[in-house]
């Protein structure tokens, strides 16, 4: 078993990732896509409980098939990406509801806090965390030309397609590896907010990625400190502190 | 000389309606190509088949080892967009493996000068922004140039500039350049084949043979083509910017 330590340094990698991720889902202006995508987990959560498997196994497998349904709901039909997402969202809740039985296991799906961390899992997390900010750095080219204006990839040699692709996967991975933190309601904040304060305070692409970054786990770290002191809701303690970041970050004029 | 590009037959279908019905046309390399037509002639449509974005009935056959630098007509981007200039060409400069030198050397030839690079896209005038689309096309020395519309968001002045600039870079970068274009003074100036368009080709060739009367009366009404012939300093030709 590992220390409380561990779930610490887990979470600084996941929130890293969680603020990448959200700075260039600001930037293609998805990110409520994001929030909504989370949920998706909770069916998938909820299975796994009932089955006693490793929660997060269920919430990844329903999280891919979320994210290929998105793709292909995006690419093939006239439905915008919001209405494809609104529809897998109330359906997942739901479903979700019903499936957790228990109102205790229903929370920690959706708060966040579900079972006790061990190796593999802390392993599998910082490999996936890496794996996503790695990726994102990758793809960050195609990324930015592709939410410039999509009409101008295919001049470049970039397939539209793929790229959206692989950036929801790397959406889902994220929102994984923090959903054991901050629980299906929660995850997608920490992708939100410290992006849309980022965003408020820098004025470049370079400065916006990694102030992102750093409110997102800025915000982790005084979630976990002060949810320890205070015996708070880790879950919520972090949120409303990247919440108070974002707040914070109004008050610093625009120029 | 065989043809740069070889269209035949181009049909283009959305919910039912033919948006371009039997087009054809031949490109040679180095023409300058022009497409004129009415508001919703399907001009920008052909663009887009041409580039491969939307599906299509017919041939459209492209020369081997073509590239190609497309402007687009109107750019639907985030005004508040961290990204500056230079971020938006470096990434395509990355994304075709290009020296970083490449996008100092293009910015000067579109006539921007290189503070212009850390100006976020948002911050550019009409003007500037188009340039900046143009060295964006430029990068990876494409071999046909494709722009919709480049003066749509532009003034007069501008426009003529822009105008000016497309034709300079033709002739240095060598390229064949297809353009839609409301501007009959810069098609008589500068095309060396036209296409007239109204869902359907109504007239393709050298602008001095095709564009007779009767063709522009069917594409444009009388008395915007009487008017254009009478005060060719006017803008009269030019009608107000949509999407075709």
């Amino acid at each position: 078993m590992l220390n409380a330590y561990s779930s610490v340094i887990l979470a600084v990698f996941a929130a890293a990732a969680a603020g990448l991720v959200g700075a260039f889902a600001l930037m293609k202006r998805t990110i409520l896509a994001g929030d909504v995508m989370s949920h998706i987990a909770i069916p998938g959560l909820g299975l796994a409980i009932l089955w006693k498997v490793d929660p997060l196994v269920g919430g990844g497998l329903t999280l891919l098939l979320g994210i290929l349904l998105i793709w292909h709901l995006q690419k093939s039909t006239e439905l915008s990406s919001e209405a494809a997402i609104g529809v897998i969202f109330a359906s997942s809740v739901a479903l979700g509801a019903l499936l957790i039985n228990s109102t205790e296991a229903l929370v920690d799906a959706l708060f966040g806090g579900f079972g006790a961390l061990s190796w593999d899992q802390f392993i599998f997390g910082i490999a996936t965390s890496v794996f996503v900010i790695a990726a994102l750095w990758i793809l960050r080219h195609k990324l930015i030309i592709t939410l410039f204006s999509p009409d101008l990839a295919p001049s470049a040699g970039i397939r539209v397609g793929a790229v959206n692709l692989y950036f929801l996967l790397l959406f889902g991975l994220a929102i994984l590896v923090s959903l054991r933190f901050l629980g299906a309601l929660l995850v997608g904040s920490l992708i939100i907010i410290p992006a849309s304060a980022a965003r408020q305070l820098t004025h470049s692409l370079g400065a916006f990625l990694t102030t992102s970054m750093a409110l997102a786990v800025a915000s982790t770290l005084i979630g976990f400190y002060l949810s320890a002191r205070y015996s708070l809701e880790q879950g919520a303690t972090i949120v409303v502190v990247a919440a108070a970041f974002f707040a914070l970050s109004l008050l610093v004029p625009k120029k | 000389m065989s043809p740069v590009l070889d269209v035949r037959d181009l049909t283009v279908v959305f919910d039912g309606a033919a948006m371009v019905k039997d087009v054809s046309f031949a490109l040679e390399p180095g023409d300058a190509f022009a497409i004129v037509g009415p508001n919703g002639a399907g001009k920008s449509v052909i663009l887009r088949a041409l580039l491969g974005m939307i599906p299509y009935r017919g041939t459209i056959a492209w020369a081997p080892g073509i590239r190609i630098g497309y402007v687009p007509q109107k750019i639907d981007a985030d005004r508040h967009l961290p990204i500056n200039v230079k971020n938006l060409l470096r990434a395509k400069a990355a994304t075709l493996g290009l020296p970083a030198n490449d996008i100092e050397e293009i910015i000067g030839t579109v006539g921007l000068d290189e503070k212009i690079l850390g100006t976020p896209v948002g911050h550019l005038s009409g003007g500037q922004f188009q340039r900046a689309l143009i060295a964006f096309a430029l990068l990876g020395k494409p071999s046909v140039l494709i722009l919709d519309e480049p003066t749509a968001s532009i003034d007069k002045q501008g426009e003529e500039q822009v105008y000016e600039l497309v034709h300079r870079l033709q002739d240095s970068y060598e390229m064949t350049v297809i353009i839609v274009s409301h501007d009959l003074n810069f098609v008589y100036k500068y095309a060396s084949k036209v296409l007239c368009v109204n869902r359907e080709g109504l007239c393709f060739g050298p602008p001095d043979e095709v564009l007779t009367p009767e063709i522009l009366e069917k594409i444009y009404g009388p008395h915007k083509y009487f008017h254009h012939f009478h005060h060719p300093e006017e803008e009269a030709m030019k009608h107000p910017h949509g999407h075709a």
